[in-house]
């Protein structure tokens, strides 16, 4: 029997994120590179140190090895802990068979014993999918208050763009009498950001009675969060104002990684009393050249720079040769950039090499009408010398290299 | 010899007179910074790690709060272990002025429980006043051909200055053949010197020491290295290429200005042999609108929308629009406000300029502004 938590998270990491194509063939979403230093999954492991929550469940399932092994022991987020910590939660064996997690709500509902050894009154449920900075502790303390059995984490989007997210009609008590998924005609714009707290007991006794449900597919969003707020549950909305983004997508998570060089960035990642933490890489600092040009941009440890960096997130050790431009562009770690290559508007992931002369993407103004996106090269990709990779182009490395 | 039969000693203090003036006045040599985001003792506590040494104690006398803060459990260089693992080794019983750190014979016969309790039967001593990518390994290799009884690394060039340096007179096999010390009165001379490294087996080692301590002998390169020249078989190995020994802030200057050659930094930041050390997590560097960056070296966490030429920060630094550096060196959290204009300055951590100073050091002598100080 562990020490009693009051409340630990389960971080649901297994997705495959497949709108972030070849980004994430190797590794699952919550281990995409983020920000220069980061990955998506430091944003919610460093909320809930910084929130107070030490012990957390990482459900992966979905290509684990990178994240495995970068999640580690959680020393990099101070979960290194002999009471709770982190600890990954894959699939195993039991004594019915072996089941893949077949949803979110039946990857928790697989992980019950998990939880029960550490008797908490009220789990966390999070996903890996986004950028935010959040205090749980605060939205636990107005879970307790309203004494609900749910609390979903709520914000308020643009009415314009209100139909993408999945949103609650809310009572002025802060109650929540209707939900409604990506509704054509909105009629609320608070949206769920898939940010919930539940009482242990409440949400214990509805996995199990989901599990049950032949007709259910064990997901939160779908089955048990409607099958509570039809049983007449306390469902409650808690207002969160600040920075949240969803990075499920390419567009999202270049938009995303523009954000933070914005001059009037929204996030601030440099803030002492909220660390976002991230296992660091062994690198000296960056060197800039005589010959080189770095402006509006976020550059990493270990980076050697002899070109052109405009409005770009540099990753450690990314090599930027002589005549070298790069705009608008995220280049992941470990990439070289040869002499007077041209990256503009592209995402180039790790380990990466555009050779001599190439030219990956385009700005919009080079591009007919509507034809104008991201680029993206994958890891371990070599591009030719002054060979050009067309604007929304999307190249992997090739099957047996 | 196998790296795991070698126990490491580093020296973290200076014991001469001269040293690093104001740099060591708040911190141990061996917490001095260095390179951007390095402390000097990371370069030797990497390559013994590098190496395969898997045992290393520290001795530190005063000043060594930000030593303690700086190494920690050793985690960094995954010297946190149950089995071995880093020791710190201060001062422990000071009513005796033998057991004191004044000296290094005094504070190495102070370590001697630590010595009699290490299973290695080598000791591998190491100043932290010198910068050298140093290849242990083959320094191991170097003393079992030479079937050496001690071997001392040492550089030829200018003599830095430094009260108990010793100079040599080395053979073509490498035997070192006279030994002088200095008194800091030799500085500038053309010779081979000591580079603070030193290799022997454990037995010797605590033997000497024992013996000069008996005989009332105060000084380890006196009394126990020049005493014994002939007597035992010192073999000096040389070092070439990319080093620095920081025997004054001039000195300490031009070893972090040599980095921004990248010659040298490939031979101190090999990939191979990584150089660790504490993790701060700071933010990636951002480079402003208005940022003119050029010839530097530039830690995470820096802010920058001014021009920055020819200098070295290190993390947490914020240059705010207007503010001009040239040929500096800003330590951790400096801050240094809009119009401002920098030429060769030192300034140590948290210092503040506020906006519209013009400050101007000579690379030759450099302006030095101390610790949590607003100018």
């Amino acid at each position: 029997m562990a020490r009693k938590n009051e409340c630990i998270a389960m971080l649901l990491a297994g997705g495959q994120g497949s709108r972030l194509g070849i980004l994430t063939k190797k590794i699952a979403k919550p281990a995409v590179p983020f920000g220069g230093k980061y990955r998506i999954i430091d944003f919610p492991l460093s909320n809930c140190v910084n929130s107070g929550i030490h012990t957390v469940g990482v459900l992966t399932q979905y290509q684990p090895l990178e994240l495995n092994d970068y999640i580690g022991n959680g020393e990099p987020w101070d979960l290194d802990r002999t009471d709770g910590g982190v600890h990954i939660l894959s699939p195993y064996q039991q004594i019915e068979g072996t089941e893949w997690y077949k949803g979110t709500a039946n990857a928790i509902y697989q992980n019950i014993n998990f939880i029960d050894k550490y008797n908490p009154e009220y789990v966390a449920i999070l996903s890996g999918d986004h950028i935010y900075k959040m205090d749980y502790a605060e939205m636990l303390a107005f879970h307790k208050e309203k004494d609900a059995a749910c609390t979903i984490a709520m914000l308020e989007v643009d009415w314009a763009e209100a139909s993408r997210f999945g949103l609650m009609i809310v009572n002025d008590d802060g109650t929540i009498s209707e939900f409604e998924e990506k509704p054509k005609n909105p009629r609320s714009n608070k949206a769920s950001m898939g940010v919930y707290i539940f009482t242990w007991k409440k949400l214990r006794q509805y996995l199990i009675e989901d599990e049950a449900n032949p007709n259910s597919s064990n997901d939160f969003g779908h089955d048990v969060i409607p099958a509570m707020h039809g049983a007449g549950e306390k469902m409650v909305a808690y207002p969160f104002k600040g920075y949240w983004r969803d990075v499920g997508t390419i567009d999202s998570l270049w938009m995303a990684n523009m954000d933070l060089i914005s001059p009037d960035a929204e996030i601030d990642l440099d803030d002492p009393t909220w660390k976002i933490y991230a296992k660091s890489p062994s690198a000296p600092p960056q060197y800039i050249s005589d010959k080189a040009c770095v402006r509006n941009s976020l550059v990493a440890e270990g980076c050697e720079i002899d070109g052109d960096v405009d409005f770009s997130v540099l990753f450690a050790n990314v090599k930027v040769e002589e005549g070298a431009k790069i705009r608008d562009s995220i280049i992941m770690p470990g990439s070289v950039i040869k002499k007077n290559a041209v990256v503009e508007y592209s995402i180039i992931a790790e380990n990466t090499v555009i050779d001599e002369g190439a030219k990956v993407g385009a700005c919009e103004k080079d591009c007919a009408p509507g034809e104008w996106g991201i680029t993206v090269i994958g890891e371990n990709v070599k591009v030719g010398k002054d060979e050009t990779v067309p604007v929304k182009a999307m190249i992997g490395e090739k099957e047996g290299a | 010899m196998r790296a795991k039969d070698v126990l490491g000693i580093i020296h973290a203090q200076n014991y001469d007179s001269l040293t690093a003036g104001e740099l060591t006045t708040v911190r141990t040599a061996a917490s001095v910074p260095y390179g951007g985001r390095y402390r000097m003792i990371d370069f030797p506590l990497s390559d013994m790690v590098n190496a395969g040494i898997t045992q290393v104690g520290i001795i530190t006398d005063t000043n060594y709060q930000s030593l303690v803060d700086h190494v920690g459990s050793g985690r960094p260089w995954d010297l946190d272990r149950k089995r071995e693992g880093m020791f710190i080794l201060p001062p422990c019983n000071t009513s005796s002025a033998i057991m004191s750190h004044n000296t290094r014979l005094s504070s190495i016969y102070s370590i001697s429980d630590f010595l009699r309790k290490s299973r290695q039967d080598y000791v591998l001593m190491t100043d932290t006043n010198v910068l050298y990518n140093i290849d242990y390994q083959d320094l191991f290799k170097f003393h079992d051909e030479k079937n050496a009884d001690i071997t001392i690394v040492y550089k030829h060039g200018k003599a830095p200055a430094a009260s108990g340096l010793m100079m040599f007179a080395v053979g073509d096999d490498k035997r070192i053949n006279e030994i002088s010390v200095s008194s800091g009165m030799d500085a500038g001379i053309e010779t081979n010197f000591s580079f603070g490294i030193m290799l022997m087996r454990k037995s010797l080692l605590e033997y000497l020491v024992r013996a000069a301590v008996a005989h009332n002998a105060t000084s380890f390169e006196r009394d126990v290295i020049q005493a014994n020249l002939q007597a035992l078989k010192i073999y000096g190995y040389p070092i070439t290429g990319f080093s620095a020994y920081m025997d004054s802030v001039k000195s300490f200057y031009k070893a972090n200005m040599d980095l921004l050659n990248p010659e040298n930094r490939r031979l101190l930041f090999d990939p191979a042999k990584p150089v660790d050390t504490k993790i701060c997590d700071n933010v990636p560097a951002m480079y402003g609108l208005d940022a003119v960056v050029s010839n530097s070296l530039i830690a995470d966490g820096c802010v920058i929308e001014g021009t920055v030429e020819n200098s070295v920060l290190f993390r947490d630094v914020k240059v705010e629009k207007g503010a001009v550096v040239r040929n500096s060196i800003l330590f951790q959290g400096t801050m240094i406000s809009s119009n401002s204009t920098l030429n060769a300055v030192i300034t140590d951590k948290n210092a503040v300029i506020t906006p519209n100073k013009n400050l101007s050091g000579d690379e030759s002598y450099p302006i030095f502004i101390s610790k949590n100080s607003t100018v």
